[in-house]
C-alpha cells in the first residue's frame, strides 16, 4: 500500500504526478485503453445509438457501510447509462484531491473502483487528477462519465409514460441514505443497514430482453423514490397513485427514519431502479427482476393515472390518501 | 416495525372510524384543536382526516416550535451570527425561516456568517470544545421536550468551566399557550370544543398541568400519542366527553405519560431556568409566564447577558396569515399567500418552513383535496 499524503506536487504535472498515475491509477485500473498513454483514449466505434452520462461524487463519509466513494462513483455512472436501456461500454474518471489526504485511503478508493469496474465488465479508459490546497475540498471528489450503446428497438424515456402503466421498484428503498446517515459524525447510530450501491446494467439487460417495450427506467438516487417519481410525473404530465403497503422497506430503515423523523420515500438509493411498463407486462418483468439478486424484492408499487398537473399521490397503509410532493430543501430531523 | 406498526393498523383504524361516526352526533359539529405540529403531521401523513365523519374537524394549533418564534427573536439570532462574529448553532428547521425583510440564517450563512446546523445541543457543546478561540452560541428553541437537554448542556458547560459556550434561550411552555388560545375572544377566537394534548411534551410535564385549563375554560383535553391510531382513539375520547358534557383531562398516551411527568427532567429544568414575566409568541402576542430564561447562577451561559443585542424594528411579511393560523382561527388555504408566493421553496412565514407547521403540512400532504374542489374538507 502507498503511504504518506497527497501534496501539491501530485497535481503539478511533473514527476510526482507521473509516479502517482503509474503506481496508483494505472496499477489498479489499467487496461489496454488506459495504457495507451495518450491524452485521449482511442476507442473502437460501436453500432447503434450512444448514450453518455456524467456524475460528480462528493459524499461524506468517503467510506460507509456497504461501499465507498470509489465503488459508488463507478455504479453511479453505469446506472445512469443503464437507465436508457443501454449496455455500458466505457468509463472515465476525474479526481479532485485535497492536499494532505492519506495516500493509503486514496489507494483503497482506487482499488474499490477497479473492483467495481471489473465486476461490471466496463473499463475505465481515461482519467484526470488535480490537487487543491488543504481546505478547498473534502478529501476526494470523483467525477465519472459513462458511455454506452442502446440496443435497436429500445426507446426508454419519460415521453413514453402513459396513464394505465404499472410502476415497479426493484427492491427495498432508503438503504443507502440510512447507511450514510448512520456514519455522519453528528448522528452516529448503530444499524446493520448497508448501502445498496450496485451496478444495475445486468438487471436492465435481462429486463429489456424480456420486455423490449419498457417505457421508462430511473434510478431513484438523491431525493429518493418520491423525487424520481415527481420528476417523471412532471415531465410526462401524468399523475401517479402509489400503494404505501406495497413499497418494500427494510425494518432497520423504517426504524431509523422513524427515529430521525425522515420519510424513507425521500431517502437516497444507489442500487435500485423504478420501471414503468404496460400493465400486462408487469408480471413478466417482476418475474425477471425477482430472479436476480439485485431485484429479489421487486414489487409493483403503483399505477400511472391521468393528471395533467403531474401530482403523485399515495394510498397510505392507514387507509387515507396523501400527496407525495417534491422535497423542499433538505429533509431535517424533527425538533419536538 | 415492532411498537410502531401496532399503532398504524388499518383494520383497527377502520373500526375506530366506524365507532367515531356512530357516536358523533350528526346534529353537532366537533372542532378539536391538535396543539402539536407532530399531530398535524401525523393526521396528514397517514390520511387520518379521510377516516373522520364530516362533522369532526381538526383545528391546527401553535405547537410547532419554529412557527411560534417571533421575528424579533430570529432577527436577534441573525444579529448574533452577523454582528457579534459567533458560531451560531441552530436546528435545521430554523435556518430557512424568513426574518425581517426576508433575511434568514441560511442567507446570513451564504453571506459569510458562521451558522452551523446541529441535530442536538450536544453538537453545539462539541463545537465549543473544538473551537476554543471562538464564541459558540446555541440557538435554543422548543417546548418542554427540548428544554431538559439544553439544561443538561448548560450544567455540563458550567461543570467543565467551558468559557466560550452560551445559549440564546427561547424555550416556551405549553399550558400558558393553551390558556392564551382559550382566552382570546371576538374575531381572534377559534372555535374549539376540545384539545388533543401534546404527546412528547406531556412525557416531560405530565398530564397534571392541563387540569387547570380543563377546569377554568371548561374544555376537555385528551393527551394523545403521535401515532395515527392514538389520534383516532383520542378523538373518540373527546367526542365522548363532549357528548357527556364533561371537561376532563384524560390520558390516551398512557404508555409514556404519567400524571406527574418526568421528575428528573423537571428538576433539572427548574435548576437552570426560571419563568420570564412575559414572552412574545408569533400569533398569540405577549403571553405572561409562558417562557423560560436562564437563572442568574448560570448567567455566564446566557447569550442575552453576554452579548448586547441591539433594539430593532422587526416586521413579519405583510398579509402573511401565520398569526391567525397559529391561533387556529384561519386555515392555511384562507391565506392569500398560500401556494402562490408562499411555498416550501419560498416561505413567507414560519408555518410554511417547518414540517410541523400547518401550512407545510397542507401543502405537502393535503393538496389533492383543494384540487378535488373541496378545500373545506382539508381542515
Amino acid at each position: 500500500m502507498l503511504s504518506g499524503h497527497v501534496d501539491m506536487t501530485h497535481g503539478g504535472g511533473g514527476r510526482a504526478t507521473a509516479d502517482l498515475i503509474r503506481n496508483l491509477f494505472h496499477r489498479h485500473l489499467g487496461n489496454a485503453f488506459l495504457n495507451q498513454g495518450h491524452d485521449a483514449a482511442l476507442l473502437p466505434a460501436q453500432g447503434g445509438r450512444l448514450v453518455m452520462s456524467t456524475d460528480g461524487h462528493v459524499i461524506a463519509p468517503l467510506f460507509f457501510p456497504g461501499g465507498d466513494i470509489g465503488s459508488l462513483s463507478v455504479h453511479g455512472s453505469l446506472n445512469d447509462v443503464a437507465m436508457a436501456g443501454a449496455r455500458p461500454l466505457y468509463l472515465t474518471a476525474g479526481f479532485i484531491l485535497e492536499e494532505g489526504f492519506p495516500l493509503a485511503d486514496l489507494e483503497r478508493i482506487v482499488i474499490s473502483m477497479a473492483n467495481a469496474a471489473r465486476d461490471a465488465g466496463v473499463p475505465v479508459v481515461a482519467g484526470d487528477t488535480k490537487v487543491v490546497e488543504k481546505g478547498k475540498a473534502d478529501g476526494v471528489f470523483i467525477t465519472t462519465t459513462g458511455l454506452g450503446v442502446v440496443p435497436d428497438g429500445v426507446d426508454i424515456g419519460p415521453h413514453r409514460v402513459r396513464p394505465g402503466q404499472a410502476i415497479l421498484i426493484s427492491g427495498t428503498i432508503g438503504d443507502h441514505g440510512v447507511a450514510i446517515l448512520s456514519k455522519r459524525e453528528a448522528l452516529d447510530f448503530e444499524t446493520d443497514i448497508l448501502s445498496d450501491s450496485a451496478a444495475l446494467h445486468g438487471l436492465v439487460a435481462d429486463m429489456v430482453a424480456a420486455v423490449p417495450g419498457i417505457a421508462m427506467l430511473r434510478d431513484p438516487t438523491r431525493g429518493g423514490l418520491a423525487t424520481a417519481l415527481n420528476e417523471i410525473a412532471a415531465h410526462a404530465r401524468v399523475g401517479m397513485m402509489l400503494d404505501e403497503a406495497a413499497i418494500p422497506i427494510r425494518p432497520g430503515v423504517k426504524g431509523a427514519c422513524e427515529l430521525l423523523g425522515l420519510d424513507p420515500l425521500y431517502v437516497a438509493n444507489e442500487g435500485k431502479l423504478v420501471c414503468f411498463c404496460e400493465a400486462n407486462d408487469a408480471s413478466t418483468l417482476l418475474g425477471v427482476m425477482r430472479g436476480q439478486p439485485l431485484g429479489r424484492d421487486a414489487a409493483q408499487i403503483g399505477v400511472v393515472t391521468e393528471d395533467e398537473t403531474g401530482m403523485v399521490q399515495m394510498k397510505t397503509g392507514f387507509g387515507g390518501i396523501r400527496v407525495v410532493d417534491w422535497l423542499a430543501g433538505e429533509q431535517l430531523p424533527r425538533i419536538c | 416495525m415492532k411498537y410502531v406498526d401496532e399503532f398504524r393498523d388499518r383494520t383497527i383504524a377502520e373500526k375506530l372510524s366506524a365507532q367515531i361516526a356512530r357516536e358523533a352526533d350528526p346534529a353537532c359539529d366537533y372542532h378539536f384543536m391538535e396543539f402539536c405540529g407532530g399531530h398535524t403531521h401525523a393526521i396528514f401523513r397517514h390520511g387520518v382526516k379521510d377516516l373522520m365523519p364530516s362533522n369532526v374537524h381538526f383545528v391546527h394549533g401553535p405547537g410547532c416550535p419554529v412557527c411560534v418564534l417571533p421575528v424579533r427573536r430570529l432577527d436577534d439570532a441573525i444579529e448574533l451570527a452577523e454582528a457579534h462574529g459567533v458560531i451560531l448553532c441552530s436546528y435545521g428547521d430554523m435556518m430557512r425561516v424568513p426574518g425581517t425583510k426576508q433575511h434568514s440564517l441560511i442567507r446570513a450563512r451564504a453571506a459569510g456568517a458562521d451558522v452551523r446546523m446541529v441535530y442536538s445541543v450536544q453538537d453545539a457543546l462539541k463545537t465549543a470544545h473544538d473551537n476554543p478561540a471562538r464564541e459558540v452560541v446555541f440557538f435554543a428553541i422548543g417546548f418542554e421536550t427540548t428544554t431538559p437537554p439544553t439544561a443538561v448542556a448548560i450544567t455540563q458547560a458550567k461543570a467543565e468551566g467551558l468559557g466560550n459556550f452560551s445559549v440564546f434561550c427561547n424555550h416556551v411552555l405549553t399550558p400558558p399557550a393553551i390558556g392564551a388560545i382559550l382566552q382570546s375572544t371576538g374575531a381572534e377566537a377559534a372555535k374549539i370544543d376540545g384539545f388533543l394534548g401534546p404527546s412528547h411534551v406531556s412525557t416531560v410535564i405530565g398530564s397534571e398541568p392541563y387540569e387547570a385549563c380543563a377546569t377554568s375554560f371548561n374544555k376537555p383535553v385528551v393527551i394523545a400519542g403521535f401515532e395515527p391510531l392514538d389520534v383516532m382513539q383520542s378523538v373518540l375520547m373527546l367526542v365522548r366527553q363532549v357528548n357527556g358534557g364533561r371537561a376532563e383531562v384524560e390520558n390516551e398516551y398512557t404508555r409514556a405519560v404519567t400524571r406527574e411527568g418526568n421528575l428528573k427532567a423537571k428538576a433539572l429544568t427548574a435548576e437552570v431556568f426560571e419563568l420570564r414575566e412575559n414572552f412574545e409568541w408569533r400569533g398569540l402576542g405577549t403571553v405572561p409566564l409562558s417562557a423560560l430564561r436562564i437563572r442568574e447562577a448560570y448567567g455566564a451561559y446566557d447569550a442575552e447577558r453576554r452579548f448586547a443585542l441591539s433594539p430593532k424594528a422587526s416586521r413579519e411579511v405583510k398579509s402573511c396569515e401565520c398569526p391567525a393560523i397559529l391561533r387556529g382561527q384561519k386555515k392555511p388555504t384562507e391565506c392569500k399567500l398560500f401556494g402562490t408566493v408562499c411555498t416550501p421553496e419560498t416561505p413567507m412565514g414560519s408555518c410554511m418552513v417547518s414540517s410541523e407547521g400547518a401550512c407545510a403540512a397542507y401543502w405537502t400532504y393535503g393538496r389533492h383535496r383543494h384540487k378535488a374542489g373541496h378545500a373545506g374538507a382539508a381542515e
